[in-house]
Formats: C-alpha cells, sequence, structure tokens
C-alpha cells in the first residue's frame, strides 16, 4: 500500500534516525511532542509537529488515541513506531490499520505471538529453534533424575511455583542431583506449598548474541548476520558490536537459519530481532523483538543496509531487494550507548539542561539532542549512540574510544567514563565476555575523575577572556575558586593571555568548545563550556567545574532570628507562651492588632522563650520587641 | 600607515636595561604586597566577626575574570602617619574601574584592615580623584564602606576639603550617576554623610552602624541612654529611618546585592554603538617595552620604539616626520581604536612646539583621543629657541593642550620637567588619566640642574655685593638642593601625591591605554539623565 507521509510515534534519537530516511526519500513526516518535547530535536528533524498531551508517557507516547488524532490532523499515510512506547502493541498495530494507515511494522498477530514468553517458547521448539533444554512433569523423583540425562548438565532444579531464588538448586553432576532435588522439595513445600519441581539447563557464561531478521509479505525471510551485546550493566545494554566476535561461522549459519525459521514460525513481516544466548557453540533461543532495536546502526554499518529504508520498502508491500546470498559482512561496528546518569549514584538518570553538545567528528552518532537543550526527565536517559565502524574490531574500538574521548555533553552526568573502560579493559578487547561481566566488574563503574587544579583554573582563566587583569597587587594574587564544589585557593599570576597557577604555566589555545590546553608545556585536547560565571573543563577523560568561589549568603534578609517584633504600631491582644516554653518557628507566641486588623505573631525559629516583654493590652510601637526565643 | 620598524635586539644592553627596569617595578610591587601584608594582619579579627576582607569584597563585587584597574595603590607613601612600612596603607581605600554585571563602574572600598579603614589626607585626595573620574567618565560608583572616619591628627588637612567628598556625591547624582554603597560596618559622623548621599544603600545587619554621633557623645550631649543598634543599625536604617534600602545579612550576601542593583540600573542599555577596526597585536612585544627604555634619564632612546610595542601592529602614521622632528606626532590604533600620539625625543623646540598645537587641534578637529608620551627635559631654551619664539610657541602648544576636549591619556615615561610637564598634558592639563612609569620624574627641573643654577645665582650675588664666597659652603648648599629636589622627584613621591593615577609597569602600558580608551570612549557615547538636585534619600 503506497503512502507518501510518515507519522513517527515516538521521540528522541530514533525518532530523528526514522525522519532523517523518510525525509530523504521524499516522505513527509510528521512528529509527535508531549509537553516536555515542545522544544525538542525530533520535533525539528520532522516536516510537522503534532502536540499529542502532557509530558507523562502514559498520556502522550503511550495514548494511542493522540496519537491517531496527530496522524488524522496531519494526514499522514503511516504510522512508524520506533522501538519502546507502543512499537510492541498489537493493539496499537491493529488500530493504526483500523485507522486506513499503513503500520510499519510486523502483523498484530506476530507480535502478539512473540509477546508471551511461555507461549513463544513453545512454538519456537515447535519450529525447531533450540530453546534451553528443560523438563516440565515433575511425577515424582524418578522422573525428574530419568529426564536430567536429556536436559544436560549443568542444570538448575527449580520449583515450578518458585521466584526469588528459593527452591532452586544447580547441579553439576548427576551424583548430586538426588540430594539437590530433595532440598528443593523440601524448600519449595515450605516456601510455596507446592513442591512441584522443574528442571532447565543452567547456561553459563553465555553471550548475548541477536540476529537481525527481515521478512517482507511475499514469503522472503532473510537473516542480516548478527549483534553481540553481552556487555550490559544490570540487563540493560551498553556497548553492542557486529559481528559477533567470537561465533564460529558455522554457527552463525545455524543461527541465522534459527532465526529464520523463528520469523516464519510467527508470519513475521518486517524487521525484527531474535535474541539467542549463545555458550560455545550452543545457542538457546531467548525471545524475540518485534521492532527496530536499538542497536540496529551496527547492522546497518557492516552489511552497508538502511533497516529504516527496507521497512518502509517492506511496509509498502514491496519484495526485500535482496536474497540472502546477496549479503555479505564488511568490516566491524561497535555501538556505545551514551546515557545521562550519574555514575556515582548509582546511574540514577540526570534529566536537565544540557549546556553544550557536539557529537564527535568520524564516527556515525544517533541523537536527539540541541544545543544548548535539556534532556526531560519523563523519558529513557538514553540520548545517543556512537557507532564506529572500522575493517576491523580493534580499528572500530579504538574510533569509538577517540569518539567517546571527543565527544562535548556538558552540563549533565554520563555513563561515558563507563563506557570507554569497558572498550579500554583486556576482557573486551580480547572478547572475552559474558551478559554477566560487566556486573560482575564494579571497578569499571566510575565516575570521571577531576581535571588538576592547575588546568582547571588556567582554563577558566583562559575561557572567562577573563584573565583578570589586575594593574597592581598583581604578582600572584590568591584566589578562591570552586572547583567540583570545594574552595580551592590557588595562586595566580596573568599577563597577556598566558597565566600561571600555582606556579604552573597554562595557557588555552583556539577558540570554541574543543580546544587546546597547554599545561606545563604539555598540550592536550581539552573542552571548554562556558556556564555563568562557571567553566566545565574536560580534558584526559577526567571533568571538572570551576568557577570563582562565592560565599554563600546565609540567609535571605527577612529570615526569623528568634525576636519577635511588632510588625506596626498597635496592641497586643494576648501573648501566649511563657518563658522557658518550649516553642518551634510555627508557634503562635502573641497575637496583636494593628489598624483593625488581629494578627497572630508566630516564634519564626525553634527553640525556647528566653524574654516576654510586653503583656495582653500593651500598645507597642511598630518594630517593638514583644518576644524572644533563644 | 607605515610598519615601524625596530633597531633593538636583545643584546647586553637590553638585558642591563631590562634588569634594571624590572628592578623598580619590583620595588613597586613589593610596597604593593606590603599594603596587603599589612591588611592580611587584621584577617583573624575579620574572620572572627564573619566578615570579608575588604579586597575579598572587591573581588566579590567584580565580574569574575574581568579586569580591574585600580589607581593610586601607593597614595600617601611615606606621608602622614603612613612610615613606609608597618604603616603603609595605599591611602586606606582601595579605588579602581572594574566591571560588576558587564556595566563599568568606579570601585572605592574602605582598606578596613589596616588602621581600621581611616581616611589620612591622601586617603582623601584619592577619593575625590575617584568622584573626578566617575563624574568625568560616566561611571556609577560603588562604595564599599567600613571606616573609622578622618584620622584627626590630620583633620587641619582634611575637614574642609573633605566636604568635598559629600558636595561631589550631590553633584554627581544630580549629573545622572548612579551611587551605590554597601556598609560593611562603621560609616559614622561625617562618614555618615556617604549612605546619605548615596542613590542605593545597603546595609549588612549587625555590622553596618550609620550615625551623626555614638552613644558616648549622646550621652554627653543630651544625657540620652542609646546604644548603637538604635542609634544607626542596618535593621534600624532598614524599618525605620530608611536610610538603606536594602538590608543584607552578610557581607556576601550585600555584595551580590550591590551586583543586582548594578545590573538592574541596566546601565548599558544607552550606550551608543561603537565601529571599531580589528585590534591587532604590535609586531614587537610590549614585553620588550623595560628592556628598550634606560632607567638612566641621560641615555637617550627612541620613543617610536616604545610606540611600535604599544600600537595596532606597529603602524603609525608619521606627522611632519621632517619637522619639529624631537617632537613626535601621529596617529595609530590601539586596540582598533584611532588614536593621536604625542611623545618626545628630546627638549621641545619651537617647531616642535606648533607642530604638536596643530596636531592636537587636528585630533580634536577629528574627535580623536590624544595619547601623551611624555619624555621631556621640557621647552627649549638659549638665544636661537627664544628668537625663534620658543616662548609664544609654547603657549600655543599649552593652549591647544589645556583647552582640548577629546579623551587626554597620558603616561610619563620618563622626565616631566618644566612646561614640558604642561604641554605634555601634566595633571594639571586633566588628563582623563595619567599613569607614570616607574622612571617617571616630576619637577620643575632636574636637582643637578637647580643647583648649578643656584650656584650661578649665588656666585653672582656675592660678586655683586662683594662678599667672600666659601666654595665648600656653596658646595653643601648646592648639594643640598640637589638631594632635595632628586628625593622629591622620583615616581614614587609623585604617586604618593597622587600626581598620577599609579605607577604601572611598562610592559602594561597597551593594556592600560587601551583599557582607559575604551573608558572615555564609553563615557562619551553615553547620555545622562541629569537633574538640578540630585536624588532625595526617602
Amino acid at each position: 500500500m503506497a503512502y507518501d507521509s510518515i507519522l513517527i510515534a515516538n521521540r528522541g534519537e530514533i525518532a530523528v534516525r526514522i525522519a532523517g530516511t523518510a525525509r530523504s526519500l521524499g516522505y513527509r513526516t510528521v512528529a509527535v511532542y508531549s509537553d516536555a518535547d515542545a522544544e525538542a530535536l525530533h520535533v525539528l528533524a520532522c516536516d510537522e509537529a503534532v502536540h499529542i498531551g502532557p509530558a507523562d508517557p502514559s498520556a502522550s507516547y503511550l495514548n494511542a488515541e493522540a496519537i491517531l488524532e496527530a496522524a488524522r490532523r496531519s494526514g499522514a499515510g503511516a504510522v512508524h513506531p520506533g522501538y519502546g512506547f507502543l512499537s510492541e502493541n498489537p493493539g496499537f498495530a491493529r488500530a493504526v490499520q483500523e485507522a486506513g494507515l499503513v503500520w510499519i511494522g510486523p502483523p498484530a498477530d506476530a507480535i502478539e505471538a512473540m509477546g508471551d514468553k511461555a507461549r513463544s517458547k513453545a512454538r519456537m521448539e515447535e519450529a525447531g529453534v533450540p530453546c534451553v533444554p528443560g523438563f516440565r512433569g515433575d511425577t515424582g523423583d524418578a522422573a525428574l533424575i530419568e529426564a536430567a540425562e536429556a536436559v544436560g548438565y549443568p542444570l538448575l532444579v527449580k520449583a515450578s511455583a518458585g521466584g526469588g531464588g528459593r527452591g532452586m538448586r544447580a547441579v553439576r553432576t548427576p551424583d548430586d542431583l538426588a540430594g539437590a532435588i530433595a532440598a528443593a522439595r523440601a524448600e519449595a513445600a515450605n516456601a510455596f506449598g507446592d513442591d512441584t519441581l522443574l528442571l532447565e539447563r543452567l547456561v553459563e557464561d553465555a553471550r548475548h548474541v541477536e540476529v537481525q531478521v527481515f521478512a517482507d509479505a511475499h514469503g522472503h525471510v532473510v537473516h542480516l548476520f548478527e549483534r553481540d551485546c553481552s556487555v550490559q550493566r544490570r540487563h540493560q545494554k551498553v556497548v553492542e558490536e557486529a559481528p559477533c566476535p567470537t561465533i564460529a561461522p558455522g554457527v552463525r549459519e545455524r543461527m541465522g537459519e534459527a532465526a529464520c525459521a523463528a520469523a516464519r514460525a510467527v508470519g513475521y513481516v518486517g524487521a525484527g530481532t531474535v535474541e539467542f544466548l549463545l555458550a560455545g557453540d550452543d545457542f538457546y533461543f531467548l525471545e524475540m523483538n518485534t521492532r527496530l532495536q536499538v542497536e540496529h546502526p551496527v547492522t546497518e554499518e557492516v552489511t552497508g543496509l538502511d533497516l529504516v529504508e527496507l521497512q518502509l520498502a517492506v511496509a509498502a508491500g514491496e519484495e526485500l531487494p535482496f536474497a540472502q546470498e546477496d549479503l555479505v559482512l564488511g568490516g566491524h561496528a561497535i555501538e556505545a550507548r551514551l546515557y545521562a546518569e550519574d555514575p556515582s549514584r548509582g546511574y540514577l538518570p540526570q534529566p536537565g539542561d544540557v549546556l553544550a553538545w557536539e557529537p564527535p567528528p568520524g564516527v556515525r552518532v544517533d541523537h536527539g539532542l540541541r544545543s544548548p537543550g535539556q534532556i526531560p526527565a519523563s523519558y529513557d536517559p538514553m540520548v545517543a549512540k556512537l557507532i564506529a565502524w572500522g575493517p576491523d574490531r580493534e580499528t572500530a574500538r579504538r574510533l569509538l574510544l577517540r569518539a567517546l574521548e571527543e565527544t562535548v555533553l556538558a552540563g549533565v552526568r554520563t555513563n561515558r567514563a563507563l563506557l570507554t573502560a569497558v572498550l579500554r579493559h583486556d576482557d573486551f578487547v580480547s572478547g572475552a565476555v559474558s551478559t554477566r561481566w560487566l556486573d560482575a566488574h564494579p571497578e569499571l563503574q566510575v565516575t570521571d575523575g577531576a581535571v588538576p587544579v592547575e588546568a582547571a583554573v588556567g582554563a577558566w582563566l583562559g575561557v572567562t577572556g577573563g584573565d583578570g587583569f589586575r594593574l597592581s597587587h598583581r604578582g600572584a594574587r590568591p584566589r578562591a575558586f570552586a572547583v567540583d564544589g570545594e574552595r580551592v585557593v590557588v595562586q595566580v599570576e596573568s599577563r597577556d593571555g598566558a597565566a600561571t597557577v600555582n606556579g604552573t604555566a597554562v595557557t588555552l589555545r583556539g577558540a570554541g568548545v574543543r580546544r587546546r590546553l597547554r599545561v606545563d608545556g604539555h598540550e592536550r585536547a581539552a573542552q571548554v563550556v562556558q556556564d555563568g560565571d562557571a567553566v566545565l573543563v574536560r580534558m584526559g577523560g577526567a571533568e571538572s567545574r570551576v568557577a570563582p568561589w562565592v560565599p554563600d549568603p546565609t540567609a535571605t534578609s527577612d529570615a526569623a532570628d528568634g525576636t519577635v517584633r511588632m510588625p506596626m504600631a498597635g496592641k497586643v491582644l494576648s501573648v501566649e507562651v511563657t518563658i522557658g516554653q518550649a516553642v518551634t518557628a510555627d508557634t503562635v507566641v502573641a497575637r496583636v492588632e494593628a489598624m483593625k486588623l488581629e494578627t497572630p505573631l508566630v516564634a519564626g525559629v525553634d527553640g525556647e522563650v528566653t524574654e516576654v516583654l510586653v503583656d495582653a493590652g500593651d500598645a507597642v510601637a511598630a518594630g517593638g520587641v514583644l518576644v524572644v526565643v533563644g | 600607515m607605515t610598519v615601524l620598524r625596530s633597531r633593538v635586539t636583545e643584546d647586553a644592553t637590553f638585558r642591563a636595561r631590562r634588569e634594571s627596569m624590572l628592578a623598580l617595578v619590583d620595588e613597586i610591587r613589593t610596597l604593593e604586597a606590603g599594603v596587603l601584608a599589612n591588611a592580611e594582619r587584621a584577617r583573624g579579627k575579620f574572620d572572627k566577626r564573619g566578615q570579608l576582607m575588604p579586597r575579598e569584597r572587591v573581588e566579590a563585587l567584580l565580574d569574575p575574570g574581568a579586569p580591574f584597574v585600580e589607581l593610586s595603590t601607593l597614595a600617601g607613601y611615606k606621608m602622614h602617619d603612613d612610615d613606609g612600612e608597618r604603616g603603609l596603607a595605599g591611602g586606606g581605600n582601595i579605588v579602581g574601574v572594574g566591571f560588576v554585571r558587564g556595566v563599568r563602574v568606579l570601585v572605592n572600598a574602605s582598606e578596613a584592615a589596616i588602621k581600621g579603614g581611616s581616611v589620612a589626607p591622601m586617603g582623601l585626595r584619592k577619593s575625590l580623584r575617584a568622584q573626578e573620574i566617575a563624574l568625568r567618565e560616566r561611571l556609577p560608583v560603588v562604595s564599599l564602606i567600613e571606616s573609622g572616619g578622618a584620622n584627626l591628627l590630620y583633620q587641619s588637612e582634611i575637614f574642609v576639603d573633605g566636604g568635598r567628598v559629600f558636595a561631589n556625591m550631590a553633584r554627581l547624582s544630580a549629573a545622572g550617576i548612579p551611587q551605590v554603597t554597601v556598609v560593611h560596618g562603621s560609616s559614622t559622623a561625617g562618614g555618615a554623610y556617604i549612605p546619605g548621599l548615596s542613590d542605593y544603600v545597603i546595609a549588612v545587619r549587625d555590622r553596618a552602624k550609620v550615625f551623626l554621633a555614638g552613644p558616648p557623645l549622646v550621652k554627653a550631649a543630651l544625657g540620652e541612654d542609646a546604644d548603637e543598634e538604635e542609634l544607626g543599625g542596618a535593621l534600624m536604617h532598614a524599618t525605620v529611618a530608611g536610610t538603606a534600602e536594602y538590608l543584607a545579612e552578610d557581607d556576601a550576601h550585600a555584595l551580590a546585592l550591590a551586583r543586582d542593583v548594578v545590573a538592574a540600573l541596566d546601565w548599558n542599555r544607552s550606550l551608543g554603538h561603537e565601529e571599531l577596526a580589528a585590534p591587532e597585536e604590535p609586531r614587537f612585544s610590549p614585553d620588550q617595552l623595560c628592556g628598550v627604555v634606560p632607567t638612566d634619564a641621560r641615555e637617550p632612546y627612541d620613543v617610536l620604539e616604545v610606540i611600535a610595542r604599544i600600537v595596532d601592529g606597529s603602524r603609525f602614521l608619521p606627522f611632519k616626520p621632517g619637522f619639529g622632528a624631537e617632537t613626535v606626532c601621529g596617529h595609530a590604533r590601539i586596540d582598533g581604536r584611532s588614536v593621536g600620539i604625542l611623545g618626545n625625543n628630546g627638549p621641545i623646540f619651537p617647531q616642535g612646539s606648533v607642530k604638536a598645537a596643530q596636531f592636537i587641534q587636528l585630533c580634536e578637529q577629528a574627535g580623536l583621543p590624544l595619547l601623551f608620551l611624555m619624555n621631556t627635559t621640557g621647552y627649549m631654551v638659549g638665544r636661537e629657541a627664544e628668537q625663534a619664539g620658543a616662548v609664544k610657541h609654547g603657549a600655543k602648544m599649552i593652549q591647544a593642550v589645556a583647552t582640548a576636549t577629546v579623551p587626554k591619556i597620558t603616561i610619563v615615561l620618563g622626565g616631566a620637567y618644566g612646561a614640558g610637564n604642561y604641554g605634555m598634558c601634566g595633571r594639571a592639563y586633566d588628563p582623563d588619566f595619567l599613569f607614570a612609569w616607574p622612571t617617571a620624574k616630576v619637577a620643575v627641573m632636574g636637582g643637578e640642574q637647580a643647583a648649578t643654577v643656584m650656584k650661578i645665582i649665588t656666585k653672582a650675588k656675592f660678586a655683586r655685593k662683594g662678599l667672600p664666597l666659601v666654595e665648600e659652603a656653596l658646595d653643601a648648599m648646592a648639594a643640598e638642593l640637589r638631594d632635595t629636589l632628586d628625593a622629591q622627584t622620583t615616581a614614587l613621591y609623585a604617586s604618593a601625591r597622587v600626581w598620577d593615577d599609579g605607577i604601572i609597569d611598562p610592559r602594561d602600558t597597551r593594556r592600560v591605554v587601551s583599557f582607559c580608551l575604551a573608558t572615555c570612549s564609553e563615557a562619551r557615547r553615553r547620555t545622562l539623565r541629569p537633574n538640578t538636585f540630585g536624588v532625595a534619600r526617602g
């Protein structure tokens, strides 16, 4: 079904990325945006944009009605859901089609079929896709012991009703099986009141390897090779690559065929990803993602294809323009996901103001950022993907490292230090990682270090232009700076653009954000971003914020000081406290009348009443002290 | 424009000159450091009271990174109670031109860490000069006050002229120039009129004291018992008397408020645009200036070597270079601003006088600022010069300088002797700014010359009266005169008396001149809203 305009029911980098391809192919593009995204990049990336509701995703990007209304208003002919949000919602897929629009995604039935883990696994087993071997059908210990041989070791004995690790035992040799079954059964009975057990192969040290598949409506199904997404922090993919660095060629072929079989089994059309666990040469079906994946660019880089372009063609009813044998792998691509997260606070998302954003040169960067701009609190904190391609893995890795270092993203904390630590680690270099690798290496979960004070202050002097020229009393004078919030006093001497800080010569060269900082004769690339009086300095993987130190005003001028005064001339109606009485800031200490208005007066501070200077009925001038709280 | 050439190489002479000049600069810097050290002794007291040190107040007030041109740092040096060592105070205040929220302002802060910020005669002169600059350059004034008031030992040199400070405040307000005052501590008796006459007053709670008479005097005069807070505390002034507009919790808060007040003036909104050529660094480094100019006044040098290290691209358009060559005139740019420069390569001859007069008038006609690089022993004397009309031609030059209304900036490089001081726009000719190099010599004539003249006259007098002359006695008298004059001819002697706005490192010349030119340019582009009375305090 032909269409010439597309509504992109998503936001951030993926909306921008889809719009890029769609526009280049002549499609009119329509963005949708929530209140939080009114100024977002994806709005500008499209020809049109329609407001769909408040920041809360449930009221906007997950609000099918609002999105369909936006499509109607804008006259869009098709809907691309991106990933996340409504992309794997069969109800939405149907609603789009019922509204007479083209759905750029797989059939709703296929989404549904893969949506339920247990059912999809059964269906895959039927289709001959390898799944983690297991046994359900506990008719007694003997049955389990008999089945164990087929399941294979090591295996897990698990409570059927289980969870939380209770009633679970890992068994490495047949000798230990009987004992494990007895223990697990007792524990399961205790914990769940149901001692039914099941067996499952324990897959250890597995890699997460997934296969990109593509199917058209004419029965063609191909795979675009695999991606390795083993580097995960708490199940969140961090670094992905294509191809998998350790997969054997035969295994690649078998896995690709299994993935195509999985797609065929559910009548799949469009782009999909079949995820496997790979342990040695064995692989097991995990699940199928019925959408475009976040990490699809690595596949694009090694195949030279544009997956969004293919999605649009397939949705329009076209045949895939190639057969499996036409596809070749070229080179190696690695993607790093840049998250706005604070590593020092458990990778808490860091919404906020982006002071400066400049993607690095030399690599592909998919992002949804503006400079300056905002990262809204309501959505995923992944703000950019850096994708490096090289003829070989090492080149791609080096390019990605440099790109990460050259990325300017100032104002928010990021996981950048984690990414570079991963890319530099020997295990990653050699390819020896599993899905549990990163979580087993907490030392990689680092935050950016601090720039040496001399360099940081020198950069501040350079940026603010501003060498703080002094005609007199110059020499090296002590100046107080707040470096990363800490008060630091340094000896600064400056003349004609050159400065020494604590005796170290520091010169900032160049212009703009990416500059070079020469510290004691060693020149390095540095990023400097001005934020009001402050400057953010980034150099050598370290980052610091420098500002002139200004003492914090202790309080506002109308701060309570414990002396309760008459607000204007008037009469005391009552005194509500006595000397020695403990009061809080809110305690009413007296009631007064002035200009016919009765006013209760509160203590203003917590403490004890130390003085009561008036009685009820007294006339007091404005500012007269009534009560003192100490 | 011609690109100037330099004959200077960094040879032994250069190095010797440089070393000698740097020693002089170092002397100034050491004295300035002495002022800081004296203030530093009071740090404990300030810390205990939760106060910022006066210089910290200034830094917290000013825009970080922006220049601050401090003036007359050695005012009062070795005068009155300033012994040049532990009494060294820089006049008892910190005065300069800097930026607050992007607005060029004049700052005058009490040096409360030295002798409680009490005012000595030269400190008063420094304040008066500051007001003169504010009025002339249309700069809002920010005063940071904490002062014990006038030093009563020197009241005879302070009291009468001191009244001028208040008169000037009224006139500044009337001229349309806002004055913001932060009262950090005492500002009592006469000092109370400083906040009283300010347009905006910020008082620091529990520290500011503004009253005409303190508790003892009130008790003596009226028998009334009153404490300082009642008579002049910040809270009282903010809520009862209305002398303060803003009540601050502490020094830092007060300075943040002062910054807000200055920002609220929106002072730069009416500042007309200035079309500037792209600035260009001189081809010869200003850093070489110390090696270019000898510290011994008798050694000659070419002022063009100085100009080459000050002006954009070292480009200079000499004006009548073949006529009155000893008086150098010409056009150049400094940081993109066109300027007429006058310099000396020796005494001013009659030809040089008329050439200078003409050049000054041409700059006046074109509205170009004038930069005087003064180094002259004076106007040429002798039969030939007098007969060539030295007096009347010199008078023309003095007339032209005195009446020119364009910005005038004078740098005293060396000799500022005799009427040459006048013709080259000395202090009495009211240049907008006047700075001295450490080699400056300001006097009616050199000590040696004066001694020789005195000997000749005395000998003639004795001869006329037929009296016997004791040569040794005459020599002793001559030596004494020479030494007295020489001692009064140093840069420090002049700077202590606020005959200049400060002694500068020669290497800063371009920067300082540029700053001054920008200041003058701003002033002349600014439209004020004068009134007849000044703003009356509510």
